[in-house]
């Protein structure tokens, strides 16, 4: 598979959670979100392909997956930085995971507590969603 | 405040919204291509509408009915003249320009195109000046033809004979770009065209309330534009054709209206216009429409024209310092429209944070994925203004760029 990354392993949902609970302004928030895109490791030329592409209408979003035992690996990228941050924060939350944990876990709820959940709709075009709805329907 | 400042500051009051406060601070509206603001003239006379006239047209024999009518075909009167048409029966109404556009290529496109035809479009053309002909091509076994750009992207006139030849029998040109605001050579490409024995429509989404529509010194055959980028509701729009065109055209939708008699056996049709108006129409868009063609009568457009030209280029003077800023395009003439990029950031992430700032553009594609392809790059971030814009708007908008700028450094 491909490069390592830290998120929901080293960077956990809780631990983002927690940082975000300090941030007083948009400013703070989207800074630490670009922060967070650029701690994830592009993906490859060869790696970036029709098949794992999520296209939206703004921005682009790649994504590989697969099963190690019972838990899904996934790496991610995108074309814009700030959705590169958004896709980190969905990777901490089911990046590692068994099936059970990913369907658990309330997606709404967490981007809802970053106070970022109109980035999640999927009037967006940012591929988000998509990107979401194609790991849940992987378990 | 210069005497222009304070034509523009009375002007911004006709518009309720830009008083509106967006996620707690003051709105900077600068997606103007995407749709215009609608002053309270233009909705009054639609609440009026509703309030007092409510009624179905052309078929009642009641008051009521009548007024409508009368309102309905008032509007459609005001339209042909703000385009220079001939004559009203030459206005249809439409849902919008890719409408009207539809409209052309389904029904001139069905009688009048042969396998081995062409027709040309450009590289600059939105989809919905692509896709029609795609559909109607493909029907029909013809071929599309594409006139490119320049790397500054305008049109490349060099190869227009080239591939004006005599097969095209149609040409679709937009009369200025939605991605770049380069106005096209309409008049050179409409005469080329007819030399051709090829009809030409012009998609003038863009032109409205920027550009002055005269069909008649254009020359074109037909011309689509939309209300809702000039200051009028959605969902209403205009086609103009010559009206030896339109006779001859087959129908497009069937339906309520647009016939004369109807038995099983046989339908005969209604005369122009309501041959293409099937179905009862958007009365209340038509009569917003011929509100806001009033509306824009009662400026100074000469005058706004020239200000929305100042809007630009004050706008690119002052973005010219903000590190890694890139115009595309470069067009001597255009329309009030500045799409970008920075170096090292995707349209998106610029769009998104200047959201968050209270400045309102569009980031993304502009449907003309064409373009972009032969630009190379995934999109842009446009910023489009409208007379009712002012520059201490330009000015925030700056600001907030340069913001951007650091917080990605």
């Amino acid at each position: 598979m491909t490069q390592a990354h830290p998120f929901g392993s080293e960077i956990t949902t809780e631990e983002i959670l927690e940082n975000f609970s300090f941030f007083e302004d948009w400013e703070e928030k989207y800074g630490y979100l670009i922060d967070l895109g650029k701690e994830l490791p592009p993906l490859s030329n060869d790696e970036k392909i029709e098949e794992h592409l999520i296209r939206g209408c703004q921005s682009q979003v790649w994504i590989l997956s697969e099963w190690k035992e019972d838990k899904l690996y996934l790496s991610a990228d995108s074309d814009a930085i700030i959705v590169k941050g958004l896709v980190a924060l969905v990777l901490a939350a089911f990046h590692g995971k068994t099936a059970a944990e990913i369907k658990a876990f309330d997606i709404q709820d967490y981007f809802t507590q970053l106070g970022l959940l109109k980035h999640l709709s999927p009037l967006r075009g940012n591929g988000l969603r998509s990107m979401v709805n194609y790991i849940l329907s992987l378990v | 405040m210069t005497s222009n400042e304070l034509y523009i500051q009375k002007i911004r009051q006709d518009f309720p919204i830009l008083s509106h406060q967006v996620d707690g601070k003051p709105l900077v509206y600068f997606d103007n291509a995407a749709t215009s603001q609608k002053p309270q003239q233009v909705l009054d006379v639609l609440e009026n509408y509703y309030h007092k006239t409510n009624s179905n047209v052309h078929r009642g024999a009641h008051t009521l009915s009548m007024q409508a009518t009368a309102a309905f075909e008032d509007a459609r009167q005001k339209v042909a003249q703000f385009v220079h048409a001939n004559c009203p029966e030459e206005v249809v109404w439409t849902k919008g320009t890719t409408d009207g556009i539809n409209l052309v290529a389904s029904s001139w496109g069905r009688a009048n195109l042969k396998a081995g035809d062409k027709v040309m479009v450009t590289e600059l053309e939105h989809h919905s000046n692509i896709v029609p002909w795609q559909i109607i091509c493909e029907e029909k076994g013809a071929h599309l033809v594409v006139l490119p750009i320049t790397d500054e992207g305008v049109l490349d006139l060099s190869q227009l004979d080239a591939i004006l030849d005599d097969k095209v029998k149609f040409v679709s040109v937009g009369h200025a770009s939605n991605s770049l605001g380069t106005i096209n050579p309409v008049k050179k490409i409409i005469a080329k065209a007819h030399a051709m024995g090829a009809k030409v429509l012009i998609d003038g989404a863009q032109a409205a309330s920027h550009i002055d529509i005269d069909v008649q010194d254009l020359d074109c055959d037909f011309y689509a534009f939309s209300g809702h980028k000039m200051m009028a509701p959605t969902g209403i729009g205009a086609l103009w054709g010559r009206k030896e065109l339109l006779e001859a055209m087959p129908p497009y939708q069937g339906g309520g209206e647009m016939i004369e008699s109807v038995t099983f056996e046989k339908t005969t049709y209604n005369v122009l216009p309501y041959k293409f108006e099937a179905g009862t129409p958007n009365i209340a868009g038509a009569i917003g429409l011929g509100a806001a063609v009033d509306y824009l009568a009662s400026l100074d457009m000469p005058r706004l024209h020239e200000h929305e030209h100042n809007l630009l280029t004050y706008a690119i003077e002052q973005t010219a310092n903000i590190p890694g800023f890139h115009r595309y395009g470069h067009p001597d003439k255009s329309t009030a429209i500045l799409s970008f990029g920075i170096q090292g950031l995707h349209p998106s992430d610029i769009g998104t944070l200047l959201n968050q700032q209270g400045v309102a553009i569009r980031d993304g594609h502009h449907c003309t994925q064409p373009l972009m392809q032969r630009l190379g790059i995934p999109g842009t971030a446009r910023v489009s203004f409208s007379f009712y814009n002012t520059f201490e708007e330009v000015d925030a908008l700056v600001a907030a760029l340069k913001k951007i700028v650091k917080m990605f450094l």
